[in-house]
């Protein structure tokens, strides 16, 4: 671990993650799915967060992400406590700063693959047409341009996660969080979808975290986070050897 | 997102559609009917004042008067001219030899007041003539049910001889009696009995006084009762409001018609929502506020409300120009507040179905969206 980043935040840290704990009610008793996680995650790189089923990986990053409060800790998103903000900072925050891209994709079936892509611009209020004009951009570069006027079921599995890609980058935000992006797919279209994020993802001045337990593409991460019950038990470029 | 579903768009709009039409349908029809118990009232349009017996209250139920009213009541100042009125029931007997019970009404012998104004065949002098009755346009069709012409026909009229000599437009009673006008003094000799057969004197009243200063100066000046049109008709309304089941009935039926579109958009609005709630989860990830999911909904169900709305109304227009010809709807028409109370409605089921179909959405935590 960077041991700059110990106690106080590297200033360059993207997310810098302090002592975070997450409990969660199970009936009676209480469950604690993290054991006080301190981290940074950097812009510029690719940052897995790899485990088993049940080891945290999405309590994680729903926390680092400004969407699931922690139980104990702080977060700070480029320099910002982020669970020190109103609920309607946090939202804006998340709009203006972090891109998603959900597992099941959860495009609106009812409007077309460029309406769906342009929704975050849509909702910070850019102008309906300019909206789509930006996300068109996004689309042609992820080469499903000729696909913009279809609803999202006229879609194959494929396209709808590149229509996702596209709305998790269409505003430009900082940070970019997926969750299990390859699950659905079959080798090879996962390490496509992978190389495709890398190329529209990863910028100097933008991180990007993702989620698998899918080791057939570990050898495309710059930096790889193991989580073992809820703490991390490693951290570096490549997987550990009993893994 | 909402109209994107062609299922649930079309259930929402089903319901509102489905609501606004019985609601809007079953209160025209009770208006109408209801101001059917002022038909009376309506049909004698050129009297301003009606004088009765103090314990007559409609113009159905009323209890005669002694001849000599008429006198008193033309002597009272302010009144410019009034006219004997006479309605009884009688029995005829058709052609068929069929019985049929019917309402006659004596009317002015010299100026015909009392009359309705327009006549759907043949001319108001025909009266003139001996044993000459008009029987109203419902008549026709109760009677005549054939379509054959009624004029010239002849019936027996508690064993007078009448003769059918022109149909007149009139508004049908409540109950769509079949009426037959006759001068006042051919009605005496139509309508058994011997003394105390003036049921009304209709009353116009002179320049410059107002119908409701005559009214209260017959009272006084007469000791019997003296009600302005507008008194009159409503008093006709409210014996039928008061004395039949009618308001309890559409009552109901309208209140279903409530519970109903209630029912079909409260599920459909609910099913929407949980088929979407996925993707309003990730709008709320993505940082798209509640209050804007709110409107986003808000403003999709008020476009299928409004459609929904216009086509109820369109249905009740369509139903009530459909039945128009059958004499139990003639003249109906819809007051226009009524489309309002409708609307006021749709906008209360969409408000309450939606208000608890979107509280899941606001409940849902952003981070259920990786799950
Ligand atoms: N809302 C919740 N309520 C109760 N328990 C929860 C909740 N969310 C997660 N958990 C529990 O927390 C633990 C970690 O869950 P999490 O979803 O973070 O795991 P994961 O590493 O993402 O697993 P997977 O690889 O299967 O997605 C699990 O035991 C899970 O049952
Ligand atoms: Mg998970």
């Amino acid at each position: 671990m960077d041991t700059t980043a110990i106690g106080g935040c590297a200033p360059e840290a993207a997310i810098c993650a302090r002592g975070i704990i997450r409990e969660f009610e199970a009936g009676q008793s209480t469950i604690r799915v993290l054991h006080g996680i301190d981290t940074d995650i950097r812009s510029g790189e690719m940052t897995y967060v790899v485990g088993e089923s049940g080891s945290g990986k999405t309590t994680l990053i729903s926390i680092m992400c400004g969407i699931l409060w922690p139980t104990e800790g702080e977060v700070k998103v480029f320099g910002t406590d982020i669970y020190k903000l109103s609920d309607t900072e946090l939202v804006n925050f998340r709009l203006n700063n972090i891109g998603f891209i959900f597992q099941q994709y959860n495009l609106i079936p009812s409007i077309d693959a460029a309406a769906n892509a342009a929704v975050p611009l849509i909702a910070q209020g850019v102008p309906l047409h300019e909206a789509r004009e930006r996300a068109m951009v996004l689309l042609d570069k992820l080469n499903i341009g000729d696909q913009a006027n279809k609803l999202p079921r006229q879609l194959s599995g494929g396209q709808q996660q590149r229509v996702a890609i596209a709305r998790a980058l269409v505003h430009e935000p900082r940070l970019v969080v997926c969750d299990e992006p390859t699950a659905a797919l079959d080798a090879r279209s996962g390490r496509r979808v992978m190389d495709l994020l890398r190329e529209v993802a990863v910028a100097p001045d933008r991180a990007c975290i993702i989620v698998t337990h899918d080791n057939r593409i570990f050898d495309l991460a710059d930096r790889i986070i193991v989580l073992e019950d809820g703490r991390i038990t490693h951290d570096g470029k490549e997987m550990p050897d009993d893994h | 997102m909402l109209t994107g579903d062609a299922q649930k768009f079309y259930g929402l709009l089903f319901g509102i559609a489905f609501s606004t039409l019985l609601i809007t349908q079953q209160m025209t029809i009770f208006v109408n009917l209801v101001e059917r118990g002022a038909s009376g009232v309506y049909n004698a349009p050129e009297a301003e004042v009606w004088v009765m017996d103090p314990v007559s209250r409609t113009t159905d139920v009323s209890y005669a008067m002694p001849s000599t009213a008429l006198d008193k009541v033309r002597s009272v100042p302010g009144v410019e001219w009034a006219v004997p009125h006479l309605r009884a029931q009688a029995n005829v007997r058709t052609k068929d030899g069929d019985l049929e019970g019917v309402g006659v009404i004596g009317v002015d012998d010299a100026t015909l007041i009392g009359l309705p104004k327009r006549m759907a065949n043949g001319d108001k002098s025909v009266l003139f003539a001996p044993d000459t009755v008009v029987i109203d346009d419902v008549g026709v069709t109760r009677l005549f049910s054939n379509g054959a012409s009624p004029l010239g026909e002849r019936l027996e009229l508690n064993d007078q001889r009448a003769v059918i000599r022109g149909v007149s437009d009139a508004i049908p009673s409540f109950t769509s009696t079949v009426v037959l006008y006759t001068r006042y003094s051919n009605a005496l000799n139509f309508v058994p009995g011997t003394r105390n057969r003036l049921s009304f004197v209709l009353v116009g009243v002179r320049k410059g006084e107002t119908p409701e200063a005559v009214a209260a100066r017959i009272e006084k000046e007469t000791g019997l009762k003296a009600e302005t049109r507008e008194e009159f008709a409503q008093a006709g309304i409210n014996f039928i409001i008061e004395n039949t089941g009618i308001p309890t009935n559409f009552g109901i039926t309208v209140f279903l018609g409530f519970v109903v579109g209630v029912a079909i958009v409260g599920l459909t609005f609910s099913l929407f929502i949980r088929d979407n709630i996925k993707q309003f989860g990730a709008l709320k990830a993505i940082g798209v506020t509640n209050r804007k999911i709110m409107g986003m909904v808000a403003s999709q169900a008020g476009l299928v409300g409004m459609i929904g709305y216009a086509l109820g109304v369109i249905g009740t227009v369509a139903f009530i120009r459909a039945f128009s010809s059958n004499p139990f709807f003639k003249g109906f028409y819809i007051p226009w507040q009524i489309p309002l109370i409708s609307l006021a409605a749709v906008i209360v089921i969409l408000a309450i179905t939606g208000l608890i179909a979107i509280r899941s959405v606001l409940k849902t935590e952003p981070a259920a969206v990786f799950r």
